[in-house]
């Protein structure tokens, strides 16, 4: 079995909440958002790992924090074994050449102004990794690699100029350029249309395979994880609920929240009918989350203890954990 | 025209003039819907599927017109309507939701005062204690507690905003719903419940519905009909079951097939190749043709008529 890539340990984000220059006089009290709130899991080299849930959940916050793009209130991320909190400046920048990242909106992530050529070569000559010419050669061939071609005759566009999943394949490209082993990819195709989302799930299978990387997808809807993720976790309320390899947890979802999910998944024949009924409400504020486990204002089966008691990840198959005091402890699984 | 049939489009046109050509968003687009059915109208973006349901209201933003067609709404022509005659018709007779709730609110009314608005604008002299007490009784019917009429659209979640949305739409009791992708901007559950609630409310105010989204598992619980649309064209019209089942145009089968489902037994996504066309030139023949796996040489020289074949219309030369 391969080595753990990417290791999170118990990490928070605990955001201060603003307050107006009364309420910061008369009260000593602080509130938080709690936007991450004790999250670990670990991903394997050559592992995708899909991190799955609605606005709010604290997946993105979870991403950014793995790659030292916000600095935690607690807890740690290991890259290899090394704490990455515990890189000097210089060194993460040189860590970020391996530790990559793909947001959702191509059009917000590309300067408008920088031609298609120059915004993937960019990470090169920032990185010192090439020269001018060199830059140029290892940009055209990515170019070809993620499908932008012909890449002599793209290289001088802007990004205005090209489609919106020729955009989003500039935005892989751009992150790859540098050769990492690891890419964050946050709803890479949340804004793309149909016909065009397997596409780019396509490719991002193909260039894992072909650059041995390791992905953390982010994502809110769980059947694209279906076809590129090896192992899912569900997130709620800053927290994990439920974390396995996918055919198991797609085919025995143990945590109420993870079975709605799939269940509230469209099916697209008019015949079918849902086998639940959706939970009333919705995903509350992190501000002040629910005592005990966090679902279960919307669990259909709560129990009183729910309210005070707080699940912790128990191991219920191989590899796969789930918080949720009454499944688990009724050996429903 | 049938007694039944509500609303009748006939060959419309809407162009946009712009400094490089002319967009062709809708492009010769014929529909018919009868009293009570609710029409999935899907399609990519940029397909003219919003296009088209802003027609349908004149709502449409310069520099976009009507340059050809008819939209006969109870036999009354939409586009040959005056200012005044729009104004009786908008939000009384046909009322329309949008993507995101929260640019359709105002923020510094409260939630009371938008129906208050509503019903005084199309019903002079109405008191504001009754149009309130209208406006209860529509938030029980969505679900909502009517002491919620007192807060803003701020204190209130995404799916409680959207259902304000078609809570105003609904109060003035109209023909026809026209629904702009009213879920994209929601999640998941959320989402599945506001499909509920659109399914339960259809029932209750005897609802005709034309639902415009880009989700074909969408529409698969809701709409009686589907039509397909495809660079500002219509690909395919059928029984909603039918569609799903058996779809005729290789457009409609390959976008059924794009879509991501929780199957385990299903481990690719097909992949259409290319991308949806640009419509300022648009392609020659069938708008289709260039990302078509069926293509014929006809295809690349006129464009497709349309056949009816197993109740379905479809505009495909493989049926001619």
């Amino acid at each position: 079995m391969a080595e753990d890539l990417i290791r999170v340990v118990n990490l928070k984000m605990h955001f201060p909440l603003q307050k107006g220059l009364l309420a910061n006089l008369f009260t000593q009290e602080k509130r938080y958002v709690r936007a991450v709130d004790g999250v670990s899991f670990s991903i394997r080299k050559g592992e995708v790992l899909g991190l799955v849930g609605e606005s709010g959940s604290g997946k993105t916050t979870t991403g950014r924090l793995i790659l030292r793009l916000l600095a935690p209130t607690a807890g740690e991320v290991l890259y290899k074994d090394r704490s990455i909190y515990s890189y000097s400046k210089k060194d993460m920048e040189k860590l970020r050449e391996k530790m990559q990242v793909i947001f959702q909106d191509p059009y917000a992530s590309l300067s408008p102004r920088m031609s298609i050529g120059k915004a993937i070569s960019h990470p090169l000559r920032i990185h010192g990794l090439a020269d001018k010419r060199g830059a140029q050669v290892k940009t055209l061939s990515i170019m070809e690699k993620v499908g932008l071609s012909p890449a002599s005759f793209l290289y001088r566009k802007y990004p205005h100029q090209l489609s919106g999943g020729q955009r989003q394949r500039v935005v892989i490209a751009r992150a790859l350029v540098t050769s990492p082993d690891f890419v964050v990819a946050d709803e890479p195709i949340a804004m793309a249309d149909v016909s065009v989302r397997a596409m780019i799930l396509e490719l991002m299978i193909e260039l894992k395979h072909e650059f041995d990387l390791t992905y953390l997808f982010i994502t809110h809807d769980l059947a694209t994880c279906k076809y590129i993720c090896d192992h899912v976790a569900i997130m709620y309320l800053g927290k994990l609920v439920e974390i396995g390899p996918l055919n198991e947890v797609f085919k025995h979802p143990v945590h109420p929240y993870t079975a709605t999910l799939l269940d509230a998944v469209p099916v697209p024949d008019p015949k079918y009918r849902r086998t639940h009924p959706m939970p009333k409400g919705e995903i509350p504020s992190p501000i002040n989350p629910p005592a005990g486990c966090s679902f279960h204002p919307r669990c259909p089966i709560a129990e009183p203890r729910c309210q005070t008691i707080e699940p912790a990840l128990v191991e219920v198959g191989q590899e796969h954990r789930v918080a949720c005091l009454v499944k688990v402890r009724a050996g429903a699984v | 025209m049938n007694t039944h049939t509500m609303l009748e489009i006939q060959d419309l046109k809407v162009q946009f003039p712009i400094n490089i050509g002319t967009v062709r968003a809708v492009d010769g687009v014929s529909m018919n819907l009868t009293r009570g059915e609710v029409m999935g109208l899907v399609g990519e973006s940029g397909c003219g599927k919003s296009t088209l349901g802003f027609s349908i209201l004149r709502l449409l933003r310069p520099p976009g017109m009507i340059v050809e067609g008819k939209i006969l709404f109870h036999d009354r022509d939409i586009v040959k309507m005056s200012k005044r005659e729009l104004l009786s018709l908008r939000g009384v007779k046909i009322a329309m939701i949008f993507q995101d709730p929260l640019t359709s609110l105002n923020p510094l009314f409260s939630i009371g005062d938008h129906f208050v608005e509503t019903l005084s604008t199309h019903e002079k002299g109405i008191s504001r204690k009754t149009a309130l007490e209208r406006a209860e009784r529509m938030l029980e019917s969505l679900g909502i507690a009517p002491e919620r009429l007192n807060e803003y659209p701020h204190q209130m979640s995404g799916g409680m905003r959207q259902r304000i949305m078609i809570g105003l739409g609904l109060i003035m009791n109209p023909d026809l719903l026209i629904a702009d992708e009213p879920t994209t901007a929601l999640d998941v559950i959320v989402e599945a419940q506001f499909l509920d609630l659109l399914n339960d409310l259809r029932k209750k105010f005897d609802l005709t519905i034309i639902l415009i989204t880009h989700n074909l598992g969408n529409v698969a619980q809701l709409a009686d009909r589907i039509t397909v649309m495809y660079g500002g064209t219509i690909a395919e019209v059928g029984p909603a079951q039918s569609i799903f089942d058996a779809p005729l145009h290789p457009y409609t089968q390959g976008l059924l097939a794009s879509i991501p489902t929780i199957k385990l037994d299903q481990p690719k996504l097909h992949t259409m190749p290319g991308s949806p066309p640009d419509l300022v030139n648009p392609p020659f023949g069938c708008v289709f043709h260039p990302r078509c796996p069926s293509v014929m040489d006809i295809c690349t020289q006129q464009r497709p008529l349309t056949f009816l074949k197993n109740s379905h219309l479809v505009s495909c030369w493989l049926y001619r």
